[in-house]
């Protein structure tokens, strides 16, 4: 059975040309970029071209571009640098729908002498901007928004945002992981200070992800070792992952310079035709405002784990926001958050596409999905109460 | 993803015994849609009080659609006292096993079963008994004790698997672990006594922490502190060592040396460090 793979949210196929680039360094140019002899030098030529073509996507400086494990600890790395570099301030904000990466440490420093805001969404997932603003004051030391949700695919307002931010000089941190690579970003353009990304979300490899801190932000590292990074980041260098995601990036840059509509074309189509198909069902997220790639789908009355799993025996990957998938008993805090009534919360499944995704793919998924859906509600002992 | 064992598949991807019994001589429903799941279970009986039938409609993941269809299996050619004797730990049994996560799934089956029998016999609804102490999931202190007691049940996390409760704002955490700790016959340890220390007690305990608990860590890592003076509730310390080039020593002084003498000696110190 083939795999129709639809959650690219969750990660994404290494691309052959990320692979091949990644390979030889394995066990050809196995050096230590940080050694004195050639052979060591030549990995390090490689190093600074990734680090060169990560900043080229960005609209960033190679110097801004510090390479990390993964988007988790590109996260915690700028919050916890922000936080031990404005020892005097202790209030710190948020969304209510972060990722736990930004999410959970956040609780912790909650739970550790600072003062924290989440700022709610509305219905669609749209942030509170107003609740946003007035909650900043000269005690606040850091905001971190991401600039795209990883279920409901709202995009949120970051350059408006920046602006405000950048008169009150607080520091402006952005989770990009589900961002980058699916829209263009410019930071020339935007003022923010920090931002994070992750490899294997933009068909790079795991394990890798990079942090930009614009020049001129006040830094403390987490990782406290070696001089790599300039000393900001110590351990050596995960040399092939990184030239992984170098590569990866500048495929992400040449695919964007394109505009290429393909993955919108086919998520549309998915949506509008299940839509069509299956009544009662709703778009969870503001529409207008959405990854090109990503739509969550509320079946009412029937419960997430068991379209997943129905799902999967046709080979379609896909993802949800149900408890029952998590092993939690309440489903996404980003669903309930948004105020996803439980009739629709449980019963949420995500598809997230990527280039790789084929038209057949999507028409196979139209085919098997609502005869899925009314199995399960025949099932239901709410269906017919309503019907 | 969940280890379901084959037979849990098979009972998921070909339910048997769905429907609707329209002339059934017991109901029981169970669950509800805010809590993602829910089971209604109709049974038919023959003139000598066997179950000829039953059938179900479960909403809910597949191991509870799994446990609803297992449960009606199990019950056809049963008299409602051998029905009866059905528990939870039977259903899943009968499946494979289930996921600890899952066993609420089952639990769910059990409900449905007694709510049934207890329509056919005309006994009025039973009043929800107890004192709820989950209030998410709407789950009574009766219900938690006769899960622990008859699961054997030792944690929180237990509970939850089984019953639901203290799986939401996890409130009630510690009201569950008092009927834990009732039911393993265990005495609650009395809330620590607030004890009044004199500034010379505090000072003495504080020196005496710092030597015993937090210099030998600190000295792990090449660092050391000394005590400088305590100011009513405040801990002057002057961080030697490693510690004092360390840019995560400021983690070190309010995450470790503040909690710890928070923990061991007086809940309100704050500790401040000296520059030298």
């Amino acid at each position: 059975m083939n795999e129709i793979y639809v959650d690219n949210n969750a990660t994404t196929q290494v691309s052959p040309e990320v692979l091949e680039e990644m390979l030889p360094y394995f066990n050809e140019f196995y050096g230590n970029p940080s050694s004195m002899h050639t052979f060591g030098g030549k990995v390090e030529h490689k190093i600074t071209e990734a680090r060169a073509r990560i900043a080229s996507l960005l609209g960033a400086s190679p110097e801004e571009i510090i390479f990390t494990s993964c988007g988790t600890e590109s996260d915690s790395t700028a919050i916890r640098s922000v936080i031990l570099s404005n020892p005097d301030k202790k209030h710190i904000l948020t969304s209510r729908v972060e990722h736990p990466a930004v999410k959970n440490l956040y609780e912790y420093l909650s739970k550790n002498g600072y003062r924290v805001t989440f700022v709610p969404v509305d219905r669609k997932g749209r942030l509170d901007l107003d609740y946003l603003y007035e909650n900043l004051s000269d005690d606040t030391a850091l905001i971190s928004i991401m600039w795209a949700n990883n279920e409901s695919g709202v995009i949120f307002p970051i350059e408006e945002i920046s602006k405000v931010v950048r008169e009150k000089g607080i520091v402006f941190h952005t989770d990009a992981v589900q961002a980058v690579g699916k829209f263009p970003i410019d930071l020339k353009a935007i003022d923010i200070d920090m931002l994070s990304l992750s490899g294997h979300k933009l068909h790079g490899p795991k394990g890798v992800g990079a942090l930009y801190v614009r020049r001129g932000t006040k830094y403390t590292p987490f990782m406290i070792g070696g001089h790599q990074e300039k000393g900001r980041r110590g351990g050596t260098e995960n040399v092939a992952s990184i030239i992984g995601l170098g590569k990866a990036c500048e495929l992400a840059a040449a695919y964007l310079s394109d505009n290429n509509n393909q993955v919108k074309q086919l998520r549309d189509k998915l949506e509008n035709e299940i839509l069509k198909r299956v009544p009662n069902t709703i778009i969870n997220g503001d529409r207008n405002h959405r990854l090109p790639n990503t739509t969550s789908i509320a079946f009412e009355y029937v419960e997430g784990e068991s379209i997943l799993l129905m799902m999967d025996e046709f080979g379609i990957c896909a993802s949800s926001g149900s408890a029952c998938t998590s092993g939690s008993l309440e489903p996404s805090h980003v669903l309930r958050a948004m105020g996803v009534p439980f009739t629709a919360a449980h019963g949420s499944v995500r598809f997230s596409l990527s280039k790789y995704n084929t038209e057949e793919e999507i028409d196979f998924i139209i085919e098997k999905l609502p005869p899925i859906i009314e199995r399960l509600r025949e099932l239901s002992p709410f269906w017919k109460k309503i019907k | 993803m969940w280890e379901y064992t084959n037979k849990v598949k098979d009972h998921f991807l070909n339910p048997r015994n769905v429907g609707v019994i329209e002339d059934a001589d017991g109901i029981g429903e169970v669950g509800s849609l805010a809590c993602g799941d829910a089971l209604t279970l109709y049974v038919k009986l023959d003139e000598n009080e066997r179950i000829k039938d039953a059938k179900f409609q479960t909403f809910g993941c597949a191991s509870a659609i799994a446990s609803s269809s297992a449960l009606t299996e199990m019950l056809k050619g049963l008299t409602l006292e051998e029905a009866e004797k059905i528990t939870n730990e039977n259903i899943a049994d009968f499946l494979g096993g289930l996921p600890k996560e899952k066993m609420h799934c089952s639990v769910m089956g059990r409900d449905a079963l007694e709510k049934a029998i207890s329509n056919y016999r005309g006994e009025a609804e039973k009043k929800i008994e107890g004192e709820i102490v989950c209030e998410c999931f709407g789950i009574t202190d009766l219900e938690i004790e006769r899960a622990v007691r008859e699961n054997a049940l030792k944690t929180i996390e237990d509970v939850t698997h089984y019953v639901k409760a203290g799986g939401g704002c996890e409130s009630c955490h510690e009201k569950i672990q008092e009927i834990i700790d009732t039911s393993l016959g265990k005495e609650r340890p009395a809330k620590k006594k607030v004890i009044r220390l004199t500034n010379i007690q505090k000072i003495k305990l504080i020196e005496e922490t710092l030597e015993r608990e937090i210099k030998p860590a600190l000295k792990k890592d090449g660092g050391d502190i000394e005590l400088v003076d305590v100011d009513g509730n405040n801990v002057l310390v002057k961080l030697q060592g490693t510690c004092a080039t360390c840019s995560a020593s400021q983690i070190t002084l309010k995450h470790y040396v503040e909690s710890k003498l928070r923990e061991l000696v007086a809940p309100e110190l704050l500790v401040e460090e000296v520059q030298s």
